[in-house]
């Protein structure tokens, strides 16, 4: 029996070190009756921590929530009773478990080593086919052949724009230069989107081969990962995965005895959002403010210290290995006519199973939201789901059969983006949404171009004063001018981006803004300077709100209704806070 | 200035290297918690880069600090999923126990207060960080008892659910 826990970050936070410690220390007190063994991220972050049992048949058995305490009951029902626990099981190849949903309907191709093997551990990695993949390409010598069955799979750059990756290596491997770089883009800065740290954290070797083989196929001898520092286990685990590739002969001088060099540094990124476009990404490297420049020249011509350079995404390189052992045409099975393959989606915000999904091409939101993860928490009512980040935007209710592909996602208004989905139900308040993702970008704007630096900074001012109840008249209109004006006036992506957020929203909850310009309402109570308090008949009179009002605008003895004074309330809405009984303070 | 000591850059990898600024940068605040300006000063004689360049790239970036960090580092996520779960409140109910407002560092130097875009853990939201420790599925209630038994016990405990 072999026991795994899932030690990623997410399991860690809920966690998963101390039951990992408990196991250790229950396998010392026992003797080895079992063998233990991390893992990376299941993907149920929601169900964290999470512990698999695996028999030595092959049969898995997956349980959620597994704090120490739960240990006892484990081993003695199932290990020694040989029944599972059923209340506590999430999913089992034998088709029990509550979540059979939530897998149900994935295809695991980026995904499809994380949480089975170690992450620390390239044995665990060749032992599921790993660095086969290179060891092949590197056989047939055939790079041409190779970027042209890429091209053929139809896979495309997952870190957002979606251009084909096949082309961008054929670009880069006929454009002239003595050295060529292989970047691996892992600066996955947007707020919502935990993909490329799962992938880094849990099956770091795969992107490694990725690179390797996109090195092999342009024709590099060097490469960089350029991560974010915020990501402390994704940097441990990559800089481990860098030494024992090297140790093992899969980077470094001839590899697989062909004469193929290859080498890669890790460069940790210093909390620049821009450095995710491939331009500022290229000047951070080179030392330099990460700011983005006019192309072309694209990078694929003149990149990393002027020499051609091939950026690719973590997700895309970690499709790589999976191409070419499956071949081309099994990957452009999947999918709709445009996008193939999969993408892997971290589901969060107001949603019952949050965590990472990876699904087929062509399935809708409805039956990611709904299907794979769960429906709405509370059972609430699903109002939007905001993809792509800061440069995304909100896609509504109304279109929720919209299908994941680059084409319908761009028609709404949003974009693919790195994946990052957030569902928002009807508590949310979308002018405070767009607010949110101004007030991001206008803070990671790099100040090059003036619109992006001064127009995204007087589109918050606008937002902030709707919030706050202090509108002026005619701001939709100037909101919406100064939104194309930066769309259409910006260099890279994070200014031409940037208005998304805002321009859906206008598109899809306009009424939600006149509410908050003209009325002074906030409909979803979100925005605490528009709402008004009032006291109703059910007041109980138990004092507590008196007590907590800073202002004293609330009066009244015990066991009498209190009155509150507007004159003097301050909005702060710490009496609906305290308040116990339900329907006492009503707010509108 | 004994930390000063401990780092001495000329037997770092980097030097001689292209694109070692923000490395070298990256491992001075590592040493001595922020840049100070001796150290700009040095990396300016040792490297021959100009100090403008240097202020440049440091000032840039959101992870260099040009003032001294109080001895546990609080980080309160604000990302879109930890703001729809009331990243502000978390923040406030921090910003009231420790009575220091976000970017300032308490009187007795044991907490600075920072706002980061994302820390990643997006399903455990609102999420906050304390040095290396990630604390989820917050209440104001409850991140203020996190803030108060670190504060008790002067030093940052394990990470877990509070």
């Amino acid at each position: 029996m072999k026991v795994l826990v899932g030690l990623g970050t997410c399991g860690i936070a809920a966690g998963a070190e101390r039951t990992y410690q408990a196991l250790v220390d229950r396998r010392a007190a026992n003797g080895s009756s079992f063998s233990l063994a991390k893992t990376g991220c299941i993907g149920m972050c929601y169900r964290e921590p999470i512990v698999e049992f695996r028999h030595p048949d092959g049969r898995r058995y997956q349980y959620g929530n597994v704090t120490p305490d739960k240990l006892d009951r484990l081993f003695s029902e199932h290990v020694e009773g040989g029944r599972p626990v059923g209340e506590w099981l999430l999913w089992s190849d034998d088709g029990t478990g509550s979540e059979q949903a939530y897998y149900a309907q994935q295809t695991r191709i980026v995904l499809r080593n994380c949480g089975i093997i170690d992450p620390e551990s390239i044995e665990d990695y060749l032992a599921v086919g790993g660095y086969q993949a290179l060891g092949q390409v590197l056989q047939q010598n055939k790079p041409d052949d190779l970027i042209a069955a890429i091209i053929q799979s139809g896979l495309r750059g997952r870190g957002g724009a979606g251009f084909s990756t096949g082309m961008k290596w054929r670009f880069t491997r006929m454009a002239k230069g003595d050295h060529k770089y292989v970047i691996c883009n892992a600066d996955e800065g947007d707020p919502g989107a935990f993909m490329d740290r799962s992938v880094l954290e849990s099956d770091p070797h795969s992107v490694l081969e990725g690179m390797a083989i996109a090195a092999f196929a342009i024709g590099a001898d060097a490469g960089y990962i350029y991560c974010r520092a915020e990501y402390p286990k994704a940097i441990e685990r990559l800089t481990r995965a860098m030494q024992q590739a090297e140790a093992a002969g899969w980077l470094g001088q001839d590899i697989g005895k062909r004469g193929f060099s290859f080498s890669i540094r890790l460069k940790e990124g210093a909390g620049a959002f821009v450095c995710g476009e491939e331009t500022a990404l290229i000047a951070s490297i080179e030392g330099k403010r990460g700011m983005p420049r006019v192309r072309p020249p694209f990078p694929a011509v003149k990149g990393l210290w002027g020499c051609p350079t091939c950026i690719n995404n973590v997700e895309t390189l970690a499709n790589i290995p999976w191409i070419v052992q499956k071949g081309a045409a099994a990957f452009a099975a999947l999918g709709t006519k445009g996008s193939k393959g999969t993408k892997v989606f971290a589901m969060a915000g107001k949603i019952q199973r949050g965590g990472l999904v990876e699904v087929p091409m062509g399935i809708s939101i409805r039956q990611i939201v709904f299907g794979v993860c769960g429906g709405i928490k509370e059972g609430r009512k699903l109002k939007a789901v905001q993809m792509g980040g800061p440069s995304g935007g909100c896609i509504p209710f109304e279109l929720q059969d919209t299908v994941i592909d680059y084409e319908s996602i761009t028609k709404t208004g949003a974009i693919m983006g790195s994946g990052g989905l957030v569902v928002m139900d009807d508590t949310t308040c979308m002018v405070d949404v767009a607010r949110f993702f101004l007030d991001f970008t206008q803070r990671e704007s790099c100040g090059k171009c003036t619109f992006c630096r001064v127009g995204t900074k007087r589109m918050l001012e606008i937002l902030t004063r709707a919030c706050e109840g202090k509108s002026r008249e005619g701001d939709i209109e100037r909101l919406e001018e100064l939104a194309v004006r930066v769309k259409n006036n910006s260099l890279c992506g994070l200014g031409q981006t940037a208005p998304n957020p805002v321009l859906t929203t206008l598109k899809y909850f306009r009424s939600e803004y006149e509410a908050h310009v003209n009325n002074r309402k906030c409909p979803a109570h979100k925005c605490g300077p528009l709402l008004t308090y009032s006291i109703t008949d059910a007041c109980a009179g138990c004092l507590l709100c008196i007590k907590a009002c800073s202002v004293g605008a609330i009066t009244g003895e015990r066991k009498r209704k209190h009155v509150l004074d507007p004159s003097k309330c301050n909005r702060c809405g710490q009496c609906y806070k305290v308040c116990n009984v339900s329907g006492a303070i009503s707010v509108d | 200035m004994e930390a000063h000591r401990q780092f001495d850059f000329r037997n770092q990898h980097y030097v001689g290297q292209e694109g070692r600024l923000i490395p070298l940068l990256q491992k001075a605040q590592e040493t001595d918690g922020y840049l100070t300006r001796d150290r700009i000063l040095e990396i300016h004689r040792e490297t021959g880069i100009p100090l403008s360049n240097i202020y440049g790239v440091a000032t840039f970036y959101a992870q260099f600090r040009m003032t001294p960090v109080g001895k546990n580092l609080i980080r309160v996520c604000h990302g879109t999923a930890c703001h729809v779960a009331g990243a502000k409140d978390i923040g406030e109910a921090i910003e009231e126990t420790l009575q220091i407002s976000n970017g300032g560092t308490t009187a007795d130097r044991l907490f600075t207060l920072e706002t980061v875009s994302c820390i990643g853990c997006c399903s455990l939201a609102p999420v906050i960080m304390i040095n290396n420790d990630t604390y989820g599925n917050l209440s104001e209630r409850q991140v203020k008892k996190v803030v108060k038994q670190v504060q008790a016990a002067g030093a940052a405990g394990k990470g877990g659910r509070a």
